[in-house]
């Protein structure tokens, strides 16, 4: 039982409202960022206005697009295995759903506490890459097994830099706790100074840069979208999707970056804290769910930036960039922050 | 219905050997095939490749062509002379004026009519312009092979510019249909030279700003550089031409070796060559000419001549008899009409030699051993039409 705003819930009051806004939390970050950034600062990068029609200023975009989605016959293909082929979307948006749950969004507001929270983010991130491979093989195309053998082999190793990325975060925070690694922040020191914390993008800003690299990299998004690579392999895994299963592995493609800008926020960037302001207050509560969700506009500026910038690597060349390059960085990170924490 | 004669019979049967053929080769031997096209989204247009694939390594590849055979050498044998033009307008559709520019100047040759002064510098003006109108359009459409989705918006948005002023005079933008035996259909609208001016001001801001976002950008390097290399002799006998032989080192540009009735040699400007013969090399000496082809422009606006714009030509064209082979140097390269009059209204025989067919012919042999995604970089660097091939 916790308080919220010091009002005694039931528990199965509490659940209903954490049911709620699970959803929201996935559903609203893609529908925003769809909107928002895909269409509207994609369209902006690239000296168009976007969408204008649907509703004032476009603003009803989104709706139109998932009307039409739904409208679509669900087709597939013939020799598909039928059963793992309807499945693999869901399973490629349960592990969005699952990632979310450990997010903290105030002192209060929160999932789960998990005490090994971002440890289990990470590892419920790696479920998305069985439903890749499940799309990929069930559809009986070439172009989809070619696409979700490269997202496995990409997957697979940006996992390791993701992970390294993130143990620097964890040993300056002395947790795996997402809701501590807050607070950590909110009452750290950067070498004995205090005065705003201790956000960990100024000590550990190797880390958020790998960290923003290997999200974009398990996202599938350029400069490492190879696996949906559409001018080689139409869409990959995607090719034989339509309708309503499209939309789903849609919105997971959004909502994960979504989620993965929140989780980077709250590493990197202090989660629902404001430097300055008391992080024990009430008012965070309040306040957090809105800074969090700034802090992940931000980070997914980020992320499209380089999406709609970037050419995309080849396949041998991404892989020599996580190992010869990312890894090796991410352990020179881990040492001279374990160096410090020790010496300082 | 009457029975098929035997050699309508001999032409199906052949016809069914040459499906079985590719059919046979996709169902069994070793590896995996991939058959790319012909609805691809890279292929820009339907060009099919038949790839046998190692895991990501190209065994061989097979172009397979004629999805978009239109038949113009044959449809030019019943249209009149000014009538050809409107077809081979077609051929290349991204480089529309420079099409018309060969078959005109050989009909020309026929007939022993020169176009006079401006009309030549108008027809090279427009000739550069519909250069720069295609060329823009592979600057910005080979990052989007490569994955960048950014620039080809930029080159879609810039080409406007370019296509607006060919409208201006030409009344089309993609069939100005606008060349006549003997000179021009009419002459510039006013104003037009300073609008053009500053569009060609506007074009080289597109040329930088293209190198800077892809020819500066790393992985854009990683990808081209060192694939697809073409060697000068190798591609000498596959008989590439343009850009992409001169992106082997080869110094070979008809538009200053044969300036045939047109106003190049008049101007001073430079060909590009690059010695690496990669991708990368490709793309950089387009880039060059792109911008390189804005000073023609420039050059030749400033010193246009006053005068006529057609010469003497009777009204209803007959062409005496003969034969004409006039090439020029196109977006794409070396493209060539050879024309045989029999002293008719209508040409009795056109055979076109356009560039992309022959620059396509090195891909079997430039995509052994490759990966998968280098098959797109090298065909996007190759730089056809699909109008250009079968035409």
């Amino acid at each position: 039982m916790t308080s919220v705003l010091a009002v005694e819930l039931s528990y199965w009051q509490e659940t209903g409202i954490r049911m709620l806004i699970g959803l929201a939390a996935v559903l609203l970050p893609a529908g925003t960022f769809v909107y928002v950034y895909l269409f509207k600062m994609m369209s902006f990068m690239q000296s168009r206005l976007g969408p204008m029609e649907a509703g004032p200023y476009g603003s009803m975009q989104l709706l139109a697009e998932v009307g039409k989605f739904f409208q679509k016959e669900d087709v597939i293909p013939e020799r598909a295995d039928r059963p793992v082929f309807k499945m693999a979307p869901f399973v490629v948006l349960v592990s969005t759903f699952l990632l979310v749950l450990v997010l903290p969004a105030g002192p209060d507001a929160y999932f789960v506490d998990l005490d090994v929270g971002i440890f289990f983010a990470l590892a419920v991130s790696s479920i998305s890459v069985i439903g890749i491979l499940m799309a990929g093989w069930s559809s009986a195309n070439k172009y989809s097994l070619l696409g979700s053998l490269r997202a496995t082999g990409q997957l697979i190793a940006y996992e390791l830099p993701l992970v390294l990325a993130v143990v620097g975060v964890v040993i300056q925070a002395g947790t795996l706790n997402m809701q501590q690694i807050v607070f950590a922040q909110a009452d750290g020191e950067i070498f004995g100074w205090g005065g705003i914390g201790n956000p960990y993008i100024l000590t550990q800003f190797v880390g958020f840069a790998l960290f923003l690299i290997a999200v974009q990299a398990e996202l599938t998004q350029p400069p490492f979208d190879m696996p949906v690579a559409e001018s080689e392999l139409v869409t990959g895994y995607l090719t034989e999707y339509s309708g309503m299963r499209f939309l789903m592995f849609f919105i997971g493609e959004f909502a994960t970056a979504g989620v993965f800008s929140g989780i980077a926020a709250v590493l990197f960037l202090g989660g629902w804290w404001v430097p300055g302001l008391d992080s024990s207050s009430d008012w965070f509560n309040v306040l957090g769910p809105a800074v969090l969700f700034g802090k992940m506009m931000f980070v997914s500026f980020l992320i499209f930036w380089f999406r709609f910038t970037y050419p995309r690597f080849r396949e041998d060349q991404l892989q020599k960039l996580a190992w010869k390059v990312l890894i090796p960085l991410a352990l020179a990170n881990i040492a001279v922050t374990a160096v410090l924490k020790v010496a300082v | 219905m009457t029975a098929p004669s035997e050699p309508q019979q001999l032409a199906y049967i052949a016809g069914q050997a040459a499906d079985a053929r590719v059919n046979v080769d996709i169902e069994t031997g070793d590896g995996m095939i991939l058959n790319m096209g012909p609805q691809h989204p890279a292929t820009h247009g339907t060009l099919r490749i038949v790839a046998k694939l190692d895991g990501e390594q190209v065994v061989s590849a097979e172009p397979i062509m004629g999805y978009m055979h239109r038949g113009y050498e044959k449809l030019t044998e019943v249209r009149t002379y000014p009538q050809v033009t409107t077809l081979v307008n077609r051929i290349d559709w991204l480089g529309n004026f420079a099409n018309e520019v060969p078959f005109i100047l050989a009909a020309e040759q026929l007939m022993e009519v020169e176009a006079p002064p401006r009309a030549q510098y108008i027809r090279t003006i427009l000739f550069e312009m519909s250069r720069i109108a295609n060329l823009a359009l592979f600057l910005g459409d080979m990052a989007v092979q490569l994955g960048a989705t950014t620039p080809v918006f930029y080159a879609f948005r810039d080409r406007e510019h370019v296509l607006n002023q060919i409208e201006a005079v030409t009344g089309g933008r993609f069939h100005p249909n606008f060349d006549r035996i003997g000179g021009l259909k009419d002459d510039l609208p006013k104003g037009w030279i300073d609008d053009t001016k500053a569009v060609m001001g506007k074009l080289r801001t597109f040329c930088d700003e293209m190198e800077d976002l892809v020819v500066g950008n790393e992985i854009f390097q990683t990808r081209t550089r060192g694939i697809g290399i073409i060697p000068a002799d190798t591609g000498l006998e596959y008989g590439l031409s343009g850009a992409n032989i001169r992106a082997s080192g080869v110094d070979w540009d008809l538009r200053r070796d044969n300036p045939v009735g047109l106003a190049w040699d008049k101007v001073d400007w430079k060909v590009w060559t690059h010695p690496d013969g990669d991708s990368f090399a490709r793309y950089w000496v387009r880039l060059q000419e792109t911008r390189e082809a804005t000073y023609i422009v420039d050059q030749l606006l400033d010193s246009i001549p006053a005068g006529p714009i057609m010469a003497k030509v009777p009204r209803i064209i007959k062409v005496p008899e003969g034969e004409a082979y006039v090439a020029t140097e196109n977006p794409l390269g070396e493209m060539g009409y050879y024309v045989v009059s029999k002293g008719d209204l209508v040409p009795f025989r056109v055979k076109i030699r356009s560039a992309s067919f022959s620059n396509i012919s090195i891909a079997p042999w430039l995509l052994q051993g490759v990966y998968v995604p280098d098959i797109i970089t090298i065909l996007a660097s190759l730089y056809f039409i699909l109008g250009d091939i079968d035409r």
